[in-house]
């Protein structure tokens, strides 16, 4: 594990990779530092981390995009396979070392409120709580990338789908809210929800029956569960939405409250996705 | 030592491997031989750990693949089809990663990586990129990673194809130098590649192993094929009635040219060649006919192999009608086989 940790660290600063994911992250924060603490005088960082959190859509593809897709193109995942290292070693060395180049500029950031801190009054548990936050959130959202990054040998698509379902999962809240908040509104999103489901798991298992059966049990469940209560399902849609956003629960941070349900939701979607990772390259030895 | 036991491997409806079993001693070089797309790739992937089975074992020194994976990997160094190499990184800067990956550390990793740089003869380019390396480099770089760890068996998946003449020399010379100190395994198509270098042959076709046995065995195989061609002026019958008189001859087949001469396909299970063209000669000669021509064809090894790859029985036609692919057998141009063995037996004669 560390072997392969190591060697990924190597190539990222190699390569412009890390430099790049650095300088953007560094970028973004220093703008919404500069007009949000300097300009309008606010003293809060979790703000400025409200407002740079929409930068991940672009760095995380760039860091996770190639992290296993490249792998696979260059075939050298056949050299993975044949050394004495398990899968699970090759998917946590390969995170770990994201999570390291992703530190770097973190730990620079680190330093902000500190320095704002020299001239006025800047309440540090609030915005040290806002920054971890703001990693376990980039972490997760990593987690994602690496899994997307296990689909495909292609760079350029994984970095498209990475981008997709970011922007989605920050948009996703208010879109729903967009959606009729009627009870059979709700319903008929969730079902079109449970069916993509379904082709997901379709691509990923190629097992027809399965996603199908998944797909018609959750669509049968919903239209149960809303003859049997409909009231149940207004607004149904938003909430769902908002509880499996990860930038919603964010916002519990940036208004200065420290939220563990949060912080254990983030580390549960690392689990999930790590594990799918290794799952997705498992797969490909028995396809 | 491996021991593979009925190994297979269906990718769906097509199965790539079928009730393959074969065991392999310590310290002999073993060839891999079979057609494009006859199982060679998979097995050797499944024997590496790289793609799981749908039934069977594979266990080497005891160890099974499938249930004590890193023991049995630990054991095996592998260059697949395509060397897995990282472009964008110097050969030592791979080395050193496949070699901590292997669990190498500290000086040990250092011993090894110079060991195996020269071994494989990569010293002058250990520091360039690999992407600007030869194919000839990048293979030498492929199977020095596979010897890091000092396993005990090497298995190379076809290592010269696509190789220039003069760098297939070179990798042979490698192999048989790794032969002296570890087990090889390698797969190849070329059949005098495989006979030169081999202790061991086996023959896969479709999957299954056809033949298992030594390069001179195998030869033995075919006795019946060795090949005398004969042109004389003697007309077809003619010519047959004289051959009567031969009594080596297992088969005659006699066909009249375009210019009025005779050509005959005569086919013996004789080793001594030499003596039944004496009787062949002897035999016009007497009747006074002249021998235009006489070439004779040992039964090659080229020759086993085509027979045991391509004298099958057809596959069962699979449910949805899928065709198989049309089974060719890709050997190079012979290269080895016929030409030394013509042209001693030509005479014309008057009498």
């Amino acid at each position: 594990m560390i072997a392969v940790c190591k060697h990924e660290l190597r190539g990222y600063f190699h390569s412009l990779t890390a430099y790049v994911f650095g300088a953007f992250l560094l970028a973004v924060v220093g703008v919404g530092a500069m007009l949000y603490n300097l300009q309008a005088a606010v003293s809060n960082f979790e703000y400025v981390l409200s407002f740079s959190s929409l930068v991940f859509v672009v760095i995380v593809p760039i860091l996770t995009m190639r992290v296993l897709a490249e792998e696979r193109r260059q075939k050298t995942d056949q050299l993975l396979y044949s050394l004495p290292i398990t899968t699970t070693q090759v998917v946590l060395g390969k995170y770990l070392a994201l999570l390291a180049v992703y530190l770097i500029p973190l730990a620079v950031i680190c330093v902000y409120p500190l320095i704002f801190a020299q001239f006025g009054e800047v309440y540090l548990p609030t915005s040290y709580g806002s920054i971890f936050a703001f990693f376990v959130m980039g972490a997760a959202l990593m987690a994602v990338g690496v899994f997307l990054s296990s689909l495909t040998e292609n760079q350029g698509f994984a970095a498209g789908i990475t981008i997709a379902v970011i922007l989605f999962n920050y948009y996703s809240v208010s879109l729903s809210e967009y959606i009729s908040s009627t009870a059979f509104g709700s319903l008929i999103a969730l079902d079109v929800l449970a069916i993509l489901l379904g082709f997901l798991i379709r691509y990923l298992t190629r097992n027809e029956g399965l996603a199908y059966g998944v797909a018609l049990a959750l669509v049968l469940a919903l239209a149960a569960a809303f003859l049997v209560d409909s009231s149940m399902f207004e607004g149904l849609l938003p909430a769902v939405m908002e509880q499996l956003s990860l930038f919603e629960r964010f916002n519990t941070f940036v208004n200065g409250v420290f939220d563990v349900t949060a912080i254990v939701y983030y580390l549960s979607v690392i689990g999930f996705f790590l594990l799918l990772s290794v799952q997705s390259m498992e797969k490909r030895r028995y396809n | 030592m491996i021991e593979v036991e009925h190994l297979t491997k269906q990718y769906g409806e097509h199965t790539a491997v079928s009730d393959l079993s074969f065991r392999v001693d310590s310290g002999r070089i073993y060839g891999f031989l079979g057609p494009n797309g006859a199982g060679k790739s998979t097995t050797m992937n499944i024997m590496t750990g790289c793609l799981s089975a749908t039934e069977g074992t594979v266990r080497i020194d005891g160890y099974d693949i499938f249930e004590s994976p890193n023991e049995a990997k630990r054991r095996i160094g592998y260059l697949p089809e395509q060397p897995p190499l990282y472009l964008n990184e110097s050969p030592l800067e791979y080395l050193r990663f496949v070699g901590e990956a292997k669990g190498l550390r500290g000086a040990e990793l250092e011993r090894q990586i110079s060991a195996v740089v020269e071994q494989t003869k990569i010293g002058d380019v250990r520091r360039k990129r690999i992407s600007a390396l030869s194919k000839g480099y990048r293979q030498r770089v492929g199977i020095a990673q596979a010897l890091l760890g000092n396993p005990e068996v090497i298995i190379l998946d076809e290592p010269t194809v696509g190789l220039d003449p003069l760098q297939i020399i070179e990798i042979r010379t490698l192999v048989k130098e790794l032969g002296q100190s570890h087990t090889v395994i390698f797969s190849s198509h070329i059949l005098s590649e495989v006979q030169n270098l081999c202790d061991q042959i086996l023959i896969i076709s479709r999957g299954k192993l056809v033949a298992f046995d030594r390069p001179e065995n195998l030869e033995k195989r075919l006795l019946g094929s060795n090949e005398i061609t004969v042109v004389t002026d003697a007309p077809p019958a003619e010519a047959s009635a004289l051959l009567d008189g031969v009594a080596e001859l297992t088969d005659c087949a006699a066909e009249e040219r375009a210019d009025g001469l005779t050509a005959l396909r005569l086919k013996t299970d004789c080793t001594e060649l030499h003596q039944v063209s004496r009787e062949i000669f002897f035999a016009f000669a007497g009747a006074g006919k002249a021998l235009l021509e006489l070439s004779l064809k040992k039964a090659s090894l080229e020759d086993v192999f085509l027979e045991l790859t391509e004298h099958q029985e057809p596959p069962a036609v699979e449910p949805d009608g899928a065709e198989q692919p049309e089974h060719q057998a890709e050997t190079e141009p012979a290269e080895a086989t016929e030409s030394a063995e013509t042209a001693e037996g030509k005479g014309e004669e008057e009498p």
